[in-house]
């Protein structure tokens, strides 16, 4: 036997032999799922079930270590009032951080509106979040390459590399980004990316006693969220800018954007 | 065409190849696309692992499983838990996170502020929220100035049982 054919056929044997002993390894089926580059994340929110308790901001804000004192946030809930001679009220004071402690509507700048119960047509809340983007406009935006989508779909802010211009924060239709008061740099929901990857829930998923949020891989079609998506009416926000949202919500009204 | 031209021309080419050299080592080598292209994910890939690294503040149990976790030590919470009432909500929204919890945070804080039940329980007249299913008290008039759980039971606010 040549030497050349010797090293090739000793390779060939090495390279057999450890096939089977990796595939011999006990592995937690979570974390192959989460390594998986297949994986999309998806969101699902149910605006029917949502009680407005402002649990998941609490949640959000403490895992990811947003000041409560500040007026930003990763997510948020908002208030719709629909009044019987038509008038609509939306407001989140705070982001809803201490939940909705009062029936009047938040106007801003100090001004309130309290409104009669029996004036009150219909009334609901809406939870939300970074919609992580197919197509996000924020991060074609950054001049610097700090902000980026994962080939498994969630938009991260690099902060090491941020310079703070603001641009992105401009450049979401959907207000979902803001400037971290701390850090000094651009901000924006994670879906929990240190703890999505380990195959835990979100903060805000896990916090939810309704379970009006609700998360999954969206290539999964085993998955019973991701069946949700697929087959019942769901919308996204602001379909017309072409942003191609990843989180999804049940019960979308027009007025809701 | 004599000197001039050649003069600016040479600056410029100067300046590309310093900010082209200045570059090279300035920008980190792991700098590149991800699958979605240059457009959508030019990044710093080892700002991924930095992300994934950020510590977790609360445990990923799930309602009945952190009933079961918890209820290894705190039972007698556990089991006067109303699995119709207060039971859908995680133990860790009322006491904080929990992810080390006995070790670190030793003791979990116990909030009996009037805010926290009045996220819920604050009455809102709206008939078509799912809010509405959640019984309303008017937090102005209703014993005021005391504390919710002098009365109720925050495990088991069942009002046959308070
Ligand atoms: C391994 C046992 C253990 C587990 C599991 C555990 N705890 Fe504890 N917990 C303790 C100990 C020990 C203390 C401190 C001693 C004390 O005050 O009772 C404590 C204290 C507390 C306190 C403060 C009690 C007080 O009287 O000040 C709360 C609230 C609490 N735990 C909630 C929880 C929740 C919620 C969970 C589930 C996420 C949980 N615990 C899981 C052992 C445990
Ligand atoms: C609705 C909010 C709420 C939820 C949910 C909740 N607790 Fe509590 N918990 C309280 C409050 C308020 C107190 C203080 C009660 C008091 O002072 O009488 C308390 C007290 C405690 C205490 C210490 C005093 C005692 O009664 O022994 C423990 C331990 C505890 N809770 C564990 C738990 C565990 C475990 C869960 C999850 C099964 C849980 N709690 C869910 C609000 C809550
Ligand atoms: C002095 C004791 C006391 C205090 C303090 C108290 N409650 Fe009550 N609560 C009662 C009693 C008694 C009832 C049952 C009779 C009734 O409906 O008024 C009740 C009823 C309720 C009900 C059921 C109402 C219904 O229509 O079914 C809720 C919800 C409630 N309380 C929440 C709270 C909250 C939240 C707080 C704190 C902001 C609080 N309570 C403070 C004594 C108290
Ligand atoms: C996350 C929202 C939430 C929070 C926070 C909350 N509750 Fe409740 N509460 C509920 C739900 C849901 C029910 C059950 C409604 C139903 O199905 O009838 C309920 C029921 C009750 C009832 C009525 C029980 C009955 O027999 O009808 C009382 C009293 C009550 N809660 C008191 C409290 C107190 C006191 C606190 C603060 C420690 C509190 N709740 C915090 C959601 C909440």
């Amino acid at each position: 036997m040549e030497r050349r054919d010797f090293l090739k056929k000793s390779i060939i044997v090495v390279a057999g032999a450890s096939v089977p002993l990796s595939a011999l390894e006990l592995v937690d089926p979570k974390e192959v799922l989460a390594a998986n580059p297949d994986i999309h994340w998806a969101f699902l929110l149910d605006t029917h079930k949502c009680v407005g308790c402002g649990f998941c901001v609490k949640a959000c804000k403490t895992e990811n270590d947003i000041p409560f004192n500040a007026k930003v946030t990763r997510t948020w809930v908002e208030r719709y009032v629909y009044t019987k001679d038509d008038r609509r009220y939306i407001d989140s004071p705070n982001g809803a951080q201490d939940g909705y402690t009062e029936s009047r509507i938040d106007l801003g700048q100090g001004n309130f509106k309290e409104i009669d119960p029996e004036n009150v047509g219909k009334a609901f809340f809406v939870p939300k979040l970074c919609n992580h983007c197919e197509t996000p406009p924020c991060t074609q935006v950054c001049p610097v390459g700090a902000t980026y989508k994962t080939d498994d779909g969630v938009v991260l802010v690099d902060r090491t590399w941020c310079i703070g211009c603001g641009y992105c924060i401009m450049a979401c239709p959907y207000g979902a980004r803001f400037f971290h008061p701390v850090e000094k740099v651009a901000d924006k929901c994670t879906f929990c990316y240190h703890r999505i990857t380990k195959g835990m829930e979100t903060a805000c998923v896990n916090a939810c006693p309704f379970g009006a949020r609700k998360m999954c891989n969206i290539n999964d079609i085993n998955d019973p969220v991701t069946q949700i998506i697929m087959n019942q009416r769901v919308g996204v926000l602001k379909d017309e800018f072409g942003t191609k949202p990843q989180a999804f919500y049940i019960g979308l009204a027009q007025e809701v954007r | 065409m004599k000197s001039h031209v050649w003069r600016t021309l040479f600056v410029v080419i100067l300046l590309v190849v310093g900010i082209m050299v200045f570059r090279l080592f300035y920008v980190p080598s792991d700098f590149g696309s991800g699958k979605r292209g240059f457009m959508y994910s030019y990044h710093r890939f080892s700002n991924e692992g930095e992300w994934k690294a950020q510590p977790i503040k609360y445990r990923d149990t799930g309602k009945q499983k952190m009933h079961e976790y918890c209820g290894e030590c705190h039972d007698d919470v556990v089991e006067v838990r109303t699995e119709d009432l207060h039971g859908t909500i995680a133990c860790e929204n009322c006491h904080g996170p929990a992810f080390d919890h006995p070790e670190d945070p030793e003791e979990l804080v116990i909030d009996r502020s009037r805010a926290l039940c009045l996220r819920c329980h604050t009455d809102l007249p709206y008939t078509t929220s799912e809010r509405h299913r959640i019984p309303g008290i008017d937090p102005k008039e209703h014993n005021v100035d005391e504390m919710c759980v002098d009365c109720h039971d925050p495990h088991n606010p069942r009002l046959e049982d308070m």
